[in-house]
């Protein structure tokens, strides 16, 4: 027995359920794991060596071998590769000596690709050892690989700090805000601890009664009133409840949470606080995706600062028998974790796979117990409404959706970043507050949303007409849609978790498709063909990744059919340039039998 | 004490005992709901998505549901056979059948599937994709080229001390099934013939015993799958 692995198993009190935290440390100092560890792992939880792989082969941070000196992870989301990630890419391939997905030979670097990291508003960007790198150049990429051979360290290379908290001590990163408009509700004037004060004063009833009031929906993306959602989870049979925090932010094109995280944490744990004593939880769980690793040790000595303070901890608030603490739970990269359940799996120590629901995790959560989870700017906006009262919230926004949303606005606009704004806002306004001109078409709420042109630039962002979990990614008159298409089918593709067989291949097979007529290949049947095939993704997965990973092609088809039809043989009812002889090469070849090309 | 509640497959006025899984809640109603991941007495798996039906309007899988009073729920709809008919086609293109060459051929569900939605031919191209097959352990061996990810195997086998014998590795389309090599060696021989027996398919397959039943002896030789099940309505 490795005293490694013996030690990392220990240090997490032998608990199979922290299997994750176990690989992590485990992964951090080997960069890989293999049968020999499976083995020990299994054995010393009771498990079997299948199943610790089970969970290893799941996650993309955990099966991608680490082992070289400098690990680079580069974005390939479609807003990377709209800001030239082609030639980042080329460049990190030459200057290592090395192809993506392997290590060079000297074993400096490796090389992987990574789904949209949240960094839209600064990209191209690259994770190397847990560090960000945004705003790549070519330039900056031989720069890079030439001081690491020359043997600096990655902290070496951070030659800037952006700006806000991004340059306190226990953060020091690159990443920039870009918060470009503070509103009345996230980025409002903070007094922390206001609302912690008062809850001493209030009823767990009372609490939930004021969000329910307030009409606040979830911010995650499903809009699911909170309030509701509380009050469903305290009347789940049970006395052991958890408050869990979703910050995987794993849909591309949203990086809100990130800038939440980074300048105001305090008001988070406090929602995390509010929540939890409103569902009377005993504990609170920040799962946070493991590309803001960089941001962990900064939110770790600010929930201590919150345990000095008082406010975590035996009697929390000063609350006679209310014990809450908070940790936080690491991902290890996958999109599909931010699904409630999968969250819910995944902080369990297993893979991330979407429940079957009923029961719902308000009835059956985490540790099989009643659990709430809720979004980073859900539970801010708690804070401000039991701070300001239900009344006041709700004078902002449209009528159904209350309130200030924030926007991750990002691709062909002048000003990428982060807009606090009210709820009833238009896409034109949009553009127009990002600096965007000759739009060709914007995806609302990213690849799973919807990808509108011009004729619908006059909707506005709310329940009632445009819903978005913020994701805005504007795609200007030069871009080709079927790329964007493209990006986004690969993006699910590479994201499913597996388990249902329609989103597991069907997606695979939409691509195909896609590349054919991409190619020039294409005829009218195949739109139709991936019309109906798409649609039948909606009807049969069990969980919004798969209901939602044929959107791109669907609304882009509806929207931008005249791209399609550019590109497709007009007239003609198949591939007329199908090469037979091509096609059936390798069988010629084994028989024997000619022509062979 | 009446536990019994109504519901209605396709107009048909059903009954069952509250909370019964809606897919045998059918069979007992003389209706079958297709299936492939489910597994009588297991925890539902709700992966392979064939048994896709629609409670009140919107679609849900039967095998994953317990019947309440007053469900209304579609199974035969020309809408419903269609996604049932391309999930199956998908599971076909997704690995490598070779029918005639399979030991499982005659027994397996999902070549029977396919003869019950009249599959000629699928109508998604073929990639042939290249599985391994593991024949590393002495009782059995793994034909990946066949596994449709049903997960059974991983659900239901398990070693004495109630580990998992095999488990999912990888994710997406890349996921594969796996098999704990050490665990496997320690299985008995029924232990190994119940595997196989779980396996819907030819991907689990006990060694040293290949095509034992004669062709037409085989379980879905002479009656579609599911028969058994629809023949009970015209006996009453
Ligand atoms: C594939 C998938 C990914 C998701 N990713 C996230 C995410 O990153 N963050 C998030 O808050 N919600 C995400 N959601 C929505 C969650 O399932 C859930 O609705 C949300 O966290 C609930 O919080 P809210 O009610 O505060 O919005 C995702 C859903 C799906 C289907
Ligand atoms: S829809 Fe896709 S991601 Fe969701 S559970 Fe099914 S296979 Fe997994
Ligand atoms: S091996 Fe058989 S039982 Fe196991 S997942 Fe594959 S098809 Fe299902
Ligand atoms: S039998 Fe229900 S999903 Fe497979």
């Amino acid at each position: 027995m490795s005293s490694l692995v013996q030690s990392t198993i220990e240090k997490y009190g032998k608990d199979a359920t922290r299997l994750m935290d176990i690989i992590t440390d485990i992964k951090k100092e080997l960069g890989v794991l293999g049968k020999g560890e499976f083995t020990e792992i299994a054995d010393q939880l009771g498990l079997s060596s299948v199943e610790v792989e089970q969970t290893y082969s799941f996650y993309h941070f955990f099966s991608t071998d680490s082992r070289a000196k400098y690990n680079i992870y580069l974005n390939d989301s479609l807003v990377s590769e709209m800001m030239g990630r082609h030639e980042i890419a080329e460049a990190f391939e030459k200057s290592t000596g090395t192809k993506f997905g392997s290590i060079s030979s000297d074993g400096l670097f490796s090389l992987h690709n990574t789904s949209c990291i949240g960094m839209n508003d600064q990209e191209p960007a690259a994770i190397i050892n847990g560090t960000i790198f945004p705003r790549i150049t070519t330039y900056r990429v031989r720069e890079l690989i030439q001081q690491f051979r020359a043997g600096k360290e990655v902290e070496d290379m951070v030659n800037s700090f952006g700006g806000g908290k991004n340059q306190s001590d226990l953060i020091k990163s690159m990443v920039t805000n870009n918060l470009n408009r503070r509103g009345a509700v996230i980025f409002s004037n903070y007094e922390p601890a206001t609302t912690l004060n008062k809850l001493k004063d209030l009823k767990p009833e009372q609490v939930i009664d004021e969000v329910k009031n307030s009409n606040l929906r979830g911010r995650g993306g499903a809009g699911f009133p909170t309030g509701l959602k509380w009050d469903f989870c305290t009347k789940s049979p049970g006395e052991v409840r958890y408050l869990l925090c979703n910050a995987d932010e794993g849909e591309p094109g949203t990086f809100k949470d990130r800038v939440i995280l980074t300048e105001i944490p305090h008001l988070l744990f406090e929602g995390m606080i509010v929540g939890g004593y409103a569902i009377s939880a005993k504990e609170g769980i920040l799962y946070l995706r493991m590309e803001y690793d960089y941001l962990k040790d900064y939110l770790n000595a600010i929930l201590d600062d919150f345990r000095k303070a008082g406010w975590l901890g035996k009697n929390a608030c000063g609350i006679e028998g209310f014990n809450y603490d908070i940790r936080i739970q690491m991902g290890a990269g996958a999109y599909v974790c931010g699904e409630e359940s999968a969250l819910i799996e995944s902080s369990e120590g297993k893979r991330g796979e979407p429940r079957n629901r009923p029961p719902f995790p308000v009835q059956v959560g985490y540790l099989n117990k009643p659990t709430v989870v809720n979004n980073v700017e859900t539970l801010c906006s708690v804070v401000k409404i039991i701070e300001k009262g239900a009344d006041w919230y709700k004078a902002m926004g449209t009528k159904e959706t209350a309130g200030t949303k924030l926007l991750s606005i990002s691709g062909d606009v002048k000003y990428p970043g982060v807009f606090e704004i009210e709820w009833g806002m238009s896409i034109d306004e949009m553009l127009e507050m990002a600096g965007a001109t000759n739009v060709k078409a914007v995806q609302v709420g990213g690849p799973s949303g919807r990808l509108i042109g011009q004729n619908e630039f006059h909707r506005t962002i709310c329940y009632e007409d445009l819903p978005t979990g913020g994701a805005m990614i504007v795609i200007g008159e030069h871009r080709k849609i079927l790329d964007v298409v493209k990006n986004f089918t690969d993006f699910f593709i590479e994201e499913s978790c597996g388990s249902c067989a329609p989103c597991r291949y069907l997606t695979v097979i939409l691509r195909n498709k896609l590349q054919k007529i991409i190619d020039g290949k294409g005829v009218t049947k195949d739109l139709d063909d991936l019309v109906m095939w798409g649609e039948q993704m909606k009807k049969a997965n069990r969980c919004g990744l798969g209901q939602t990973a044929a959107n791109p092609v669907l609304t882009s088809i509806e929207n931008f059919r005249s791209e399609y039809e550019t590109r497709i043989e007009k007239g003609k009812d198949f591939d007329t340039k199908f090469d037979l002889n091509k096609a059936i090469q390798n069988s010629s070849r084994y028989v024997g039998r000619f022509p062979q090309a | 004490m009446n536990d019994q509640v109504k519901f209605t497959i396709d107009g048909k006025q059903c009954t069952a005992e509250k909370n019964t899984n809606l897919v045998e809640a059918a069979k007992m109603n003389g209706i079958y709901i297709p299936t492939l991941c489910h597994l009588e007495g297991v925890k539902p798996a709700g992966s392979c998505r064939i048994c896709n039906v629609k409670i009140n309007g919107r679609f849900m899988t039967a095998c994953t549901t317990l019947v309440v009073d007053g469900m209304v729920i579609e199974s035969n709809t020309n809408e419903i056979q269609e996604l049932r008919k391309i999930i199956i086609e998908t599971l076909f293109v997704s690995g490598n059948h070779f029918c005639p060459a399979c030991e499982k051929s005659g027994n397996c569900e999902l070549q029977a599937m396919g003869y019950k939605y009249q599959m000629m031919v699928p109508r998604f191209p073929y990639e042939f994709e290249e599985k391994e097959v593991d024949a590393k352990t002495t009782k059995l061996y793994i034909d990946r080229n066949r596994c449709i990810l049903c997960k059974r195997c991983v659900r239901s086998i398990k070693s004495k001390d109630g580990k998992s014998i095999f488990a999912i590795k990888g994710r997406g389309h890349k996921a594969v099934i796996n098999i704990d090599h050490k665990l496997a060696n320690q299985m008995t021989d029924e232990e190994a013939m119940h595997a196989m027996e779980t396996c819907p398919v030819g991907s689990i397959l006990r060694k040293e015993r290949g095509y034992v039943d004669p062709i037409g002896s085989r379980k879905f030789d002479h009656k579609p799958i599911g028969s058994e099940i629809e023949e009970t309505v015209t006996v009453k």
